[in-house]
């Protein structure tokens, strides 16, 4: 028996761990994750960008559209989007002080990575499935 | 200026938060500061690849006005900003997981990581940017 302590936690609270955001470290392990990814698709992404520069829309098609391509980017726009979201999320919490413009300014922020994430990902859709 | 309870000045004065508009900011704080402003206009420079990920899916018309923006001074303004943004968060962000991983840690070797990112920056967007422009010229 470890020996009673004068927290106000419960054992269940403790041995759960997960404070009081009630997520524990899943924001910081999100972040690392998506970063972990984000560092191959990145290069993968330059190097591709850099290939087809200034390609007409035939060569781009026929670039995001063929299946190594459009699932890499597929994976890049969802990492990179994720990634955003929790990095700018956590600029605010840093800077943002008055209560009623940080949470609004963090439901836009995350409102914006679903729905901007949503054009992306239809876009390579199309782009591989639109014939 | 603070008092003990015997009203002589503090024999121990407490650090005290850098004063901004005074104090030189030593090489780490200005790269840490500086991945936070990259991380963020990278994440505004998404949605630059949204719209050309969109325009490319609407057709010819849209995505051709897109690219004649990017072509464009403002616009090739831009890219180069993005991209020395992106080299430079990709490298100091990999700096930040060694960080997490314990390693680097000694200021010395966290002065000498800086410098690297910093050198791959200049040297990842000059050769990008050179190879990019040799493609673009040929299409």
């Amino acid at each position: 028996m470890a020996a009673p302590d004068k927290s106000l936690r419960s054992s269940l609270g403790r041995v759960r761990g997960l404070g009081s955001a009630k997520d524990g470290t899943m924001h910081w392990w999100a972040q690392r994750t998506t970063a972990i990814a984000l560092v191959p698709l990145t290069v993968w992404f330059v190097v591709s960008v850099i290939a087809h520069a200034g390609a007409p829309l035939a060569e781009v098609k026929a670039w995001i559209g063929s299946p190594v391509p459009a699932v890499l980017m597929l994976a890049l726009v969802v990492a990179m989007f994720q990634h955003a979201r929790l990095g700018v999320q956590v600029v605010i919490e840093d800077y943002v002080h008055c209560e009623a413009v940080k949470i609004a300014a963090l439901l836009a922020v995350n409102g914006a990575a679903l729905l901007f994430g949503g054009f992306a990902v239809f876009s390579i859709l199309k782009l591989a499935f639109g014939g | 200026m603070a008092a003990d309870s015997k009203g002589t000045a503090n024999p121990h004065p407490r650090p005290l938060s850098p004063h901004l508009q005074v104090y030189r900011l030593p090489m780490l704080a200005i790269l840490s500061i500086t991945h936070r402003a990259t991380g963020v206009g990278l994440a505004v420079g998404t949605l630059m690849l949204v719209c050309w990920l969109v325009a490319a899916a609407n057709g010819e018309a849209a995505f051709n006005s897109v690219n004649g923006f990017l072509g464009s001074a403002i616009g090739r303004l831009l890219l180069f900003g993005w991209s020395v943004a992106l080299f430079f968060h990709l490298a100091n962000g990999i700096r930040h997981l060694f960080w997490d991983a314990v390693m680097g840690f000694e200021i010395r070797s966290a002065e000498n990581s800086g410098w690297a990112v910093i050198a791959f920056t200049a040297v990842a967007t000059l050769l990008a940017w050179s190879i990019g422009l040799a493609v673009a010229g040929g299409n």
